[in-house]
This record gives C-alpha cells, structure tokens and sequence, in this order.
C-alpha cells in the first residue's frame, strides 16, 4: 500500500528485495548505503543474526526526487532468504509496491532460485496481489564469479529459469562490487513511480484492503 | 491498494495526536500502517529516527501478532516496553493503523493508556471515512 500525501505532494513506496539466502539482498542495499549521498538517505536498519544472514530485515529509506511535482519516497526492505524463515517473509511483503527478485548465479543454487521465486509467487497471492501485476525486476548477482573456480549459471539458463513466462526487465550484477546494483534500483524505481502514479492519476477509485 | 491524504485529513490526524501529547505529557506520537509506512508523527523526535522507528514497530507489532496466534490469539492489541528512562507504547487502530506513543518516566503509563484510547476511537473515525471515499 502506498501512501499519498497530496498536501506534501509525496509519495511513499515499499520495495522489498526478495530471493534465496545468501544471495546478496542485504549487500544490495549496503552497497547503496555507502554510495548515496547522506542528506538523500536515512539510516539503515538490519536485524540479522550473529552470522551474516538477515533475521528479519533490513531496511533504508530513500528519497528519489519528483515526479510530476510529488516527492518520491522509497522505503527498501530485504526479507530473510532460508526457506524456514517464511513466516517472516510474508510479514515484510505486507503493503509491498515493488520487488526486486535477486537470484544467485552459482551453479549449485539454481533450484534454489525457483524454489524462493515460487514461494514469492505464493507469498504475494496470499496477499492478493498476481505476480504479474506488481513491478518487478529480476537481478542475476555474483557475476564477478564468472571465469573463477566455482561454476556459475550462464545468463541465458537464468532468464529461461525465472523471467522465460514473467518478461520482467533483468540485470546482471555484482553487489559486492557494485556492478548492477544502481541500474537495478533505478528500473524498479522507475516501474514503482509510473505504477502509483498511473494509479493515481486515473482517477480510478483507490481503495485500501482495511 | 493505496492511502491518499489531503490537506484536511493530515490536519485532523496531527490535531487528533497533538491532544495525545498534551494531555498525557508523552512526548512523540507517530501514526503508522502496518506496513511501517509513516502517516503522520507529532512530538520531538526526529524525522530520520521517526521513519526508522515506523518500520521496526510494524515488524515489531507483526512479529508479536505471530506470537498471538500461535497462542490461539487474534491479535495483541496493545504492546508497551518499558525502558530505564523511555517507555514507548503500542496500540492498534483498526486492522491497518498502529499509534505508537513514546514517553519518558515523568509520564504516567495510565495517563498516556486513557489518552491513546480516547484517540484510537477518533483516529478510527477519521481513517475510516479516509478510506471509505
């Protein structure tokens, strides 16, 4: 559910950073973190465990300038990957605008990656939202990998994998590096913006599931 | 599945947590959805921490409604944590909203339970009509 203030003309989105653990959510927005300038940042949030995998969430605050005269405000969240940790997961996608789906390009996780994009399939129907009405983007990280040690996907068994039916736009990326990453937010961003304001400027009555 | 505000309804949620404060003598009140979207906030915090706070009470609130229903619960519908000099209470407001009211030791709890409450019944009033259009 976004929120739309027409006094402060501002908008508020949600767009959650969903995929199988350990692929590179959180570092997604640490990366951004460290790149953006603070007076268009707020303070990032992460409650993860004493590894490094993400308990509950993280979470960084956005502002992205105006679209036609409103202030966009977007609000990042990353759920935790580990397949037990649903319950979790479903409570983070609650009002969600946007997903950023982040798949692992390693070999060994490929299963993985379907199995975390059909349980964000489920997640999102038992919210009452299709897949294929929310802006999403597909995000091939660990690309850095390529040419090492360890097998990796090639590109083409990804988009077949996770994009061969949704068609969503998909980029390769290094979170660690930073490759990627801001190409990512700014395609989500922009699928988000054009989203709630198409919304809105419809004039279609907009209503909230209360 | 938005929430569009205008001008008269931001003034009659702020005038509505503005009375909160002055009232019970807690010192910020933020109105939020469940979602941890920020709606509306009155008092001395400030707006980076407002923000962060809005998220982390939702998951929060979430969190524990999790713990209700595995306890045959619907939902808790009020949570309050007690620190050495901040205090900070939960309530919800509706199905959607959440008011959370932060208060310091010089406040008292029943002062600041009996003000939420006559507020959650405005703010549901004002939501509802909100929502309702």
């Amino acid at each position: 559910m976004s929120f739309i203030n027409f006094a402060g003309r501002e908008i508020q989105c949600k767009i959650v950073y969903y995929g199988p653990g350990r692929c590179g959510k959180t570092t997604n927005l640490k990366y951004i973190y460290s790149k953006i300038r603070s007076q268009v940042r707020g303070k990032m949030i992460s409650i993860d465990t004493k590894g490094d995998k993400t308990l509950f969430f993280d979470f960084l605050p956005l502002d992205l300038g105006k679209v036609g005269g409103f202030s966009i405000r977007i609000q990042l969240y990353t759920v935790p990957g580990q397949v037990h940790y649903n319950a979790t997961r479903k409570l983070v996608l609650k009002g969600v605008d946007g997903v950023v789906f982040v798949a692992d390009s390693l070999k060994v996780r490929r299963e993985k990656n379907i199995e975390s994009l059909q349980n964000l399939i489920d997640n999102l129907r038992d919210e009452g939202i299709d897949i294929r009405d929310i802006p999403l983007v597909m995000q091939y990280n660990k690309r850095d990998l390529q040419g090492g040690s360890v097998p990796i996907l090639p590109l083409e068994v990804m988009e077949k994998d996770l994009n061969s039916s949704l068609k969503v736009p998909s980029f390769p990326a290094s979170a660690v590096d930073g490759f990627g990453v801001f190409e990512t937010l700014r395609e989500i961003s922009k699928l988000v913006a054009k989203d709630v304001s198409k919304r809105v400027l419809s004039g279609r009555k907009i209503t909230s599931n209360a | 599945m938005d929430l569009l505000l205008v001008q008269e309804d931001l003034d009659q949620i702020r005038a509505c947590l503005r009375r909160i404060l002055e009232r019970s003598g807690a010192h910020s009140v933020l109105l939020i959805d469940r979602s941890g979207q920020l709606i509306s906030f009155w008092g001395d915090k400030a707006e980076e921490d407002s923000v962060a706070l809005a998220a982390l009470t939702a998951a929060n609130f979430g969190a524990t409604a999790a713990i209700a229903r595995l306890l045959g619960e619907n939902d808790f519908s009020l949570l309050f944590h007690k620190g050495k000099e901040e205090n900070i209470h939960f309530s919800s407001v509706g199905e959607e909203f959440l008011l959370v009211t932060l208060f310091d030791n010089k406040a008292s709890l029943g002062l600041v339970r009996l003000h939420v409450e006559k507020a959650i019944q405005e703010l549901t009033r004002i939501l509802k009509t909100i929502l309702g259009r």
